[in-house]
């Protein structure tokens, strides 16, 4: 079964990819040479590597997000929004509170997430009092959080002069890795001498990675080894039987909004915490949370299995954004590979038709060896 | 003589069929003349139903051919098989609630006047004919929603029949009926025998065979064991060629040792999903050593009470004593802790989690205790342990705790449920219509731990729609009509004309007898 799975992911990243191929061609480009653009702009260098890394860090996290309400029954269309809050309260907390270093990090993140969880639990709290349906809310709850923190953001204690964006956090919440290092004397004497390590480390290298696996470990570790997990699996599964069984359905419905709130929370943390240092002014929304539905979709909603798909997602993107300034291809072949990936994984009986069709014209031998 | 021996009018050849491994028919045989009523016997999944949509043309079978009055027939689908004079009446009835009983029976053949106006007088008139003629009473006028299940299986019938059908396959259609109602359908399946038409009747009760067929195929595990003159066979021969093992009828069980009132119910009203008192003003009593039966028909409010009193609705008015604590509108876990469980009414929709493993269904009350849990974790070995054990000492198959709950067998996720139940032992254990849709083997099997439950000093309250599963079983039989019990008897005295008479809202037994 799980194995099955797996394939049929690898056959839809297959397909995702000879589709794009067709495209590029019918454009005029050659795909093969397209390609290569991208594997150079993704492994060409250890900066790109650190781009990928650094790009594929959030969608980590919330698609964490999404994958687990999905397991729990839960569909949380309001990553984006929770993301935004996240990513506001980190920057308020990273700019106003005076902390020294190691704890201001940490308390930045943890208040990140909260925002993030209690966001989505009041999504939660309306299924679970009034039955709102969690799709219908999680969407409008983006548009107050991105408006709420343009509102925000624009407050004159917070804006930065002249800019659109808020003031930028301080030193002490940044959770880069060897930041302060890297421009003090002797880390520029020992990057100049080393040159994989200066490429390595000159993007905005940051713990979130780290902080993102982890994230996935504990999620897979509840889901599939404590009683919260049963009790929420059980929601998700089936909330009759759940409830039958003396499980406190609508506590968890709130309960697993919370936790996959805090996820997308915390994505939002980590970004502003490790690369961008501010919130902007936001015309449109960013699309990390809406990234993580696809991120999820192509793990299967397993926790651990966001961080390969993550990877892949922020490694098409980024390896993407060279195809224009280099061969001239445009980006948006990008989206329609991930577009007909995620169709083909949506679709599985499609996969095992064509697959099966190919095994029926092989069918007599593996007929015969029975 | 009604049965015409020279007409084969089915004939199916060497019929198999295939789903990936699994294979549901295996070289069936099937022979029936023009005017025969045929039974189709078998256990749950042994490949009756898969046989008889192969024939509606719902499946195409892997090998094998269908003769149609002699003539090699190819049916691809249902609108072949409707051409050639073949009509079915599902299990679940296909109808428009909201259409009339015309408007239901005409759907997709309308009369119609010029520019497509439709003709619903003729069409009337046309339904009206045929119901006479073959003695099927319905108001050809009434909507779905507001005529009873039996009547609504009539106006499935006559659907079949206005498309011009020779031959009539029912699936299981007593499953929904009333004493009395099957009584009526028995004699439609004569009367439409005697004016030529074929049927062919899938069920797995041995009785309405005896009553009504002339042969009976017998099916186990994809496999037709024989067809037989049914005439010359008893049930319990029928039973045995079913199961495949000498099957035993009477519930095998000692006198009641009655102890204690431990459930109370005091003047309960519970209303339905649409706001309406469903159960209205019901009182009753269980003791300890006793198994109660409730006889009703389906829909007077036995859902609505279960739920009720397990926490899963909420209780309008009156009171639950159970073991002489107030137990109304606790939560259903508070229930389950107070020592009262429940084989649910629908074990896929409240009983099992379809797609969680076997193990993990076994712990669905008892998750968050120890040995299952420490401290929010889970201690996988304990429960495994402990679901290994139960497996083999309620005989679920496959021996595997860790198979998906959803694709075991309907009478093995039911024994999952029973495990399950019974592993709490409760004080009380209600068993809500727990042998629905198993087999004659796997009844046996739940009513032997039912009253083996009962022997251990435990009560049992059992809901059930099949008036002989609640005769044979029960120690005393209350019934229930429009949310109230309206008479409990001792089951020694209780025969099914009267209980009959009284589901069917007759009154009292006095003014029964």
């Amino acid at each position: 079964m799980k194995q099955n799975r797996f394939i049929m992911i690898v056959i839809s990243i297959l397909f995702g990819l000879i589709t794009g191929a067709i495209v590029l061609l019918v454009a005029g480009f050659n795909p093969l040479e397209a390609y290569g653009v991208m594997v150079k702009g993704v492994f060409g260098s250890p900066k790109y590597i650190s781009w990928t890394i650094i790009r594929s860090t959030p969608l980590i996290l919330t698609g964490i997000s999404v994958a687990f309400a999905f397991r729990t029954g839960l569909f949380n269309i309001g990553a984006e929004g929770q993301f935004i809050i996240g990513s506001l309260v980190a920057t308020l907390v990273g700019y106003f509170v005076k902390l020294p270093p190691i704890i201001h990090p940490i308390v930045a993140l943890l208040a990140g997430a909260l925002a993030g969880a209690l966001w989505a639990g009041f999504a939660g709290l309306l299924k679970s009092k009034f039955g709102i349906n969690e799709v219908i809310t999680t969407i409008m709850l983006n548009w107050i959080a991105l408006y709420f923190s343009n509102f925000m953001v624009f407050t004159k204690a917070f804006k930065r002069p002249n800019k659109d964006a808020s003031h930028r956090i301080l030193e002490s919440a940044s959770i880069n890795v060897l930041g302060k290092w890297k421009t003090s004397e002797a880390g520029k004497v020992f990057l100049a001498e080393h040159k994989f390590w200066k490429e390595f480390l000159n993007p905005p290298v940051n713990y979130g990675f780290i902080i993102a696996i982890l994230a996935a470990i504990l999620i897979w570790y509840i889901l599939k080894h404590t009683t919260l997990g049963y009790q929420l699996r059980a929601v998700g599964f089936n909330k009759d039987a759940a409830e039958y069984g003396g499980i406190d359905v609508k506590k968890n419905i709130v309960v697993s909004m919370m936790i996959a709130g805090a996820l997308s929370g915390l994505a939002g943390a980590t970004q502003v915490l490790g690369v961008s240092k501010e919130t902007a002014i936001l015309a449109i929304m960013e699309g990390y949370g809406f990234d993580g539905i696809a991120v999820s979709l192509i793990a299967g909603n397993n926790p651990l299995g966001c961080i390969p798909a993550a990877l892949l997602f922020g490694g098409l993107k980024y390896g993407g954004s060279k195809l224009q300034p280099t061969i001239g291809a445009p980006f948006e072949v990008i989206n329609i590979i991930i577009g007909i990936i995620i169709f083909f994984i949506a679709m599985p009986k499609l996969v095992e038709i064509i697959t099966s069709y190919k095994g029926k014209k092989e069918g007599g031998k593996v007929e015969s060896t029975k | 003589m009604r049965i015409d021996y020279d007409t084969k009018i089915i004939e199916m050849k060497n019929i198999t069929k295939k789903f990936g491994d699994f294979v549901a028919n295996d070289n069936i045989d099937l022979t029936v003349h023009k005017g025969e009523i045929h039974a189709l016997l078998g256990e749950n999944g042994a490949g009756k139903t898969t046989l008889m949509n192969i024939l509606y043309g719902l499946y195409e079978p892997t090998f094998g051919e269908i003769y149609l009055n002699g003539k090699k027939t190819n049916i691809t689908n249902p609108s072949v098989a409707i051409r050639n004079g073949i009509g079915m009446v599902h299990q679940h009835f296909m109808l428009v609630e909201t259409f009339t009983v015309v408007e239901n029976i005409i759907l997709g053949m309308e009369t119609t006047q010029r520019m497509g106006v439709l003709d619903i007088n003729r069409a009337t008139k046309e339904v009206e004919e045929l119901s006479k003629k073959y003695g099927l009473h319905v108001d050809p006028n009434a909507k779905i929603h507001d005529i009873t299940v039996g009547m609504q299986q009539r106006v499935e019938i006559l659907k079949a029949l206005y498309r011009g059908a020779d031959i009539l396959i029912l699936d299981e259609p007593t499953a929904v009926l009333t004493p009395q109602e099957i009584d009526e359908l028995m004699e439609i399946m004569r009367s439409l025998a005697s004016q030529g038409k074929t049927i062919i009747i899938i069920t797995h009760k041995l009785k309405e065979i005896k009553q009504v067929a002339d042969y009976c195929t017998v099916i186990r595990r994809g496999k037709k064991v024989d067809t037989v003159k049914v005439a010359d066979v008893t049930e319990e021969d029928l039973a045995s060629m079913m199961v495949g093992r000498q099957v035993s009828f009477k519930v095998d069980k000692k006198e009641a040792n009655v102890g204690d009132v431990v459930l109370k119910v005091d003047n309960l009203v519970v209303k339905d999903n649409r706001k309406l008192n469903a159960v209205k003003g019901l009182s009753l009593e269980l003791h300890r050593g006793e198994i109660l039966g409730i006889a009703g028909v389906d829909g007077n409010g036995q859902s609505e009470f279960i739920e009720g009193i397990t926490g899963l609705r909420p209780i309008e008015s009156g009171r639950v004593i159970l073991n002489g604590k107030d137990i109304t509108n606790l939560s259903p876990k508070e229930i389950i802790e107070n020592g009262m469980n429940t084989i649910p009414e629908d074990r896929q929709k409240r009983g099992l989690i379809l797609d969680f493993t076997v193990a993990e269904n076994m712990i669905l009350e008892n998750y968050h205790k120890e040995p299952f849990s420490t401290k929010g974790r889970l201690n996988h070995k304990a429960i495994s342990d402990f679901s290994k054990e139960l497996i083999e000492k309620f005989d679920i198959r496959p021996r595997d705790h860790m198979h998906i709950a959803g694709e075991l067998s309907g009478g093995n996720q039911q024994k999952v449920i029973l495990a399950r139940e019974i592993s709490n032992d409760p004080d009380v254990l209600i068993a809500a219509q727990p042998t629905r849709g198993l087999d004659v083997g796997a009844i046996e099997y739940v009513h032997k731990y039912l009253v083996e439950q009962r022997d251990h000093g435990k009560a049992v309250l059992l809901i059930s729609f099949e008036l002989d599963e609640i005769m044979n079983v029960s120690d005393r039989i209350a019934v229930i009509f429009n949310g109230k019990i309206v008479d409990v008897m001792d089951a020694k005295e209780a025969d099914e004309r009267t209980l009959g008479y009284l589901m069917a809202g007759g009154g009292t037994i006095d003014e029964a007898k």
